[in-house]
């Protein structure tokens, strides 16, 4: 006779083995490290809760310094690759192989340990895919997870950094894997429950908040006069024609600079209400001048952004909130969200080759996706019209009949021809391929696909690739916007401007855009104390934004 | 500082009656551009200093793409230049021609 709960036992075995540690579902954190070496196996497969901002921090160093005789060979599955401990567990052979999605901060070290054979990789996912595989083929026998409090059953407040925790609790503790949450404190009542309680196994207080990273914080007196053109550029030529209505941002300073030229050159246009007013989008601090204007019906958030907490409280009409109050995000809903129901995502990459794949991964830099895989493609099982969406549709397959022809997501990349350090936006072959090649991988770690991408913006025009019908139209449009780059230097200047005919190229001057309005003085804020004017002060920037 | 000298053939006439414009500023990375009425309406004379020494080609092709694209017969420009990305480059070359164009303020 088969045994059927051999997976429940298993976690009545670990849960028997952690309360010798434990008054109830309370450790005392003093003894972390051998109650982890208790409750884990080696070659478990674990999720430590490392999400685009909030961290585990305190159980990822009780995970770092286990004793590898004991517990090693970990399979991590998680989102984020952050804290320098997320690596560490490698180097002394804790864990072996890794399912990741971002690394941001530890994207050259994740490198160097991709080349010397210090990480088994299985693969660089978007969020989505990760999360859809913890319930697949990756579901975790253990989940490490961060909350801001929990009441003395385990129910856990995770306040507006909600981020991945529903998710990995969902397929950790429902697929018989053990739970274990640290927290900032212990409380009598909850403001609200993110977490039921009987999803979680262990709590251990570790008396203060957990780390969170502010990674969508734009500070405006960095913005140049050329991301402004650019800005400007996308606003005219994309935006308006499109009346992009639905859609999502990336962290960069090109789309920040979208977001503070809505009030006045946007105003100028005349497009309020009639562009930006639903969103998928972390709660970026530059958009608060386009929210203060009622530019903004309603955004659903990734993640939350630190100083953002009381602006967001404050605007329940605009941003989803709990019964406390506060900001409730969801990563994985708001990347559902951004891939059926927006119909443009807008970002910045490092390198865009000249079919137009692109990618972040450089040789010595490996940052992983993020979501912009997510967003930035086409859901080919979307099935609700939106005029975007069948304009780009129409666009790219001009001769099926209309009742047949889906439409088309406008997938956009916006960057400077060059980038930071000088580094050109264009290449011959991006770094992702030469990786891919060296790691003797089966899959090159591409973000967005060239038969996904729509649009391409940088300061010497927008090429729309939707009109391109062949690759040699396409190199072409990639290289009459590419600046002076190498790559849009070698550029057949003839067809260039035969594709600027078509409007398959525009230019700023194409576009009725006068150079001296690309000017600072365009920008609804120019200082991160703007933001927080424009706020009434309920934006509190980091201190380390703040120069006043 | 390298010093160059573009002397090239403009087609198009720049517009306007002001006398001069003055765009950008010396910094690093920025430059500053001085746009002022030339002798020959159909040439433009450029002038650059720069910090950033050996990248004459780059010049001529920006210079070339400038002429090309923007009304600038007629006009002498002269920059300084605080080591600025081509783009950065384009963008103050089309802000002067722009601003002379304009009225005096």
């Amino acid at each position: 006779m088969r045994q059927w709960n051999t997976r429940k036992q298993m976690r009545e075995e670990r849960i028997a083995a952690g309360r010798g540690f434990a008054t109830g579902k309370l450790v005392d954190p003093e003894t972390l490290v051998d109650f982890l070496e208790a409750v884990l196996r080696p070659g478990d497969r674990v999720c430590l809760e490392g999400d685009n901002q909030k961290q585990a921090d305190v159980l990822a160093k009780g995970l770092a310094a286990m004793d590898p005789a004991r517990i090693h060979d970990l399979h991590m599955v998680q989102s984020g690759v952050v804290l320098p401990e997320h690596l560490d567990v490698f180097d002394s052979g804790i864990a072996k192989r890794l399912d990741f999605s971002y690394s941001g901060p530890q994207s050259a070290r994740i490198a160097k340990m991709l080349f010397g054979g210090k990480i088994e990789l299985g693969a660089i996912h978007t969020y989505l895919e990760l999360f859809a595989r913890y319930f697949v083929d990756l579901t975790p026998q253990v989940a490490l997870i961060a909350a801001v409090s929990a009441d003395r059953h385990g129910n856990l407040y995770t306040g507006p950094n909600t981020e991945d925790t529903p998710t990995v609790v969902e397929a950790t503790s429902f697929g018989s894997g053990l739970v274990i949450a640290q927290v900032g404190e212990i409380v009598d009542t909850l403001p609200r429950v993110d977490i039921p309680g009987d999803q979680v196994h262990f709590v251990l207080d570790v008396g203060r908040p957990f780390y969170v990273e502010p990674l969508f914080t734009r500070d405006p007196a960095a913005m140049t006069e050329t991301q402004i053109l650019t800005a400007m550029m996308a606003i005219k030529g994309l935006y308006q024609p499109y009346g992009v209505r639905r859609l999502n941002h990336g962290i960069g300073f090109n789309t920040a600079a979208i977001e503070l030229l809505l009030p006045t050159y946007g105003e100028k246009l005349g497009l309020k209400g009639k562009i930006c007013t639903h969103w998928a989008l972390n709660p970026h601090p530059t958009l608060i001048p386009a929210i203060e204007a009622g530019w903004v019906e309603q955004v659903h958030c990734f993640g939350s952004e630190v100083g953002m907490e009381d602006y967001l409280a404050a605007r329940p009409d605009i941003f989803f909130t709990g019964p406390d109050g506060s900001l409730r995000s969801n990563r994985a809903f708001s990347q559902t969200a951004g891939l059926y129901a927006c119909d443009m995502f807008i970002g910045s990459t490092l390198q865009i080759d000249l079919a137009g794949h692109s990618s972040t991964i450089t040789a010595n830099r490996i940052a992983g996706f993020g979501g912009a895989p997510n967003m930035g493609s086409d859901a080919r099982g979307r099935r609700h019209p939106s005029a975007p969406w069948l304009q780009a549709g129409a666009e790219a397959d001009p001769d099926t009949a209309t009742p047949l022809r889906r439409g088309r997501k406008l997938v956009v990349q916006i960057g400077e021809t060059f980038g930071e350090g000088n580094a050109p936006l264009f290449v011959e072959k991006l770094g992702a391929l030469e990786l891919a090649e060296k790691l003797d991988l089966d899959l090159a770690p591409i973000m967005v696909y060239a038969d996904d991408t729509t649009h391409i913006v940088t300061e010497e025009g927008i090429a729309n690739l939707l009109l391109c019908r062949n690759a040699d139209e396409r190199e072409q449009a990639i290289r009459g916007v590419a600046g002076f780059t190498e790559i849009g230097r070698g550029r057949d200047k003839a067809m260039v401007e035969r594709l600027r005919e078509r409007k398959i190229i525009q230019r700023p001057e194409d576009l009725g855009i006068d150079p001296l309005d690309a000017n600072r003085n365009m920008l609804a804020a120019r200082s991160i104390k703007d933001l927080m004017l424009a706020s009434g002060g309920l934006y509190r920037p980091p201190s380390r934004f703040r120069n006043w | 500082m390298e010093i160059l000298h573009f002397d090239i053939a403009a087609p198009m006439p720049a517009g306007g009656t002001r006398k001069m414009a003055l765009v950008g500023v010396v910094a690093s990375g920025n430059l500053e551009v001085l746009v002022e009425r030339g002798d020959a309406a159909d040439r433009c004379a450029i002038e650059i200093s720069t910090a950033a020494h050996g990248f004459r080609d780059l010049w001529d092709a920006v210079v070339a793409d400038f002429v090309g694209r923007r009304a600038a017969g007629g006009l002498r420009i002269a920059i300084n230049d605080g080591g600025a990305r081509p783009d950065t480059v384009s963008l103050r070359l089309a802000q002067g021609v722009r601003l002379i164009e304009e009225p005096e303020a």
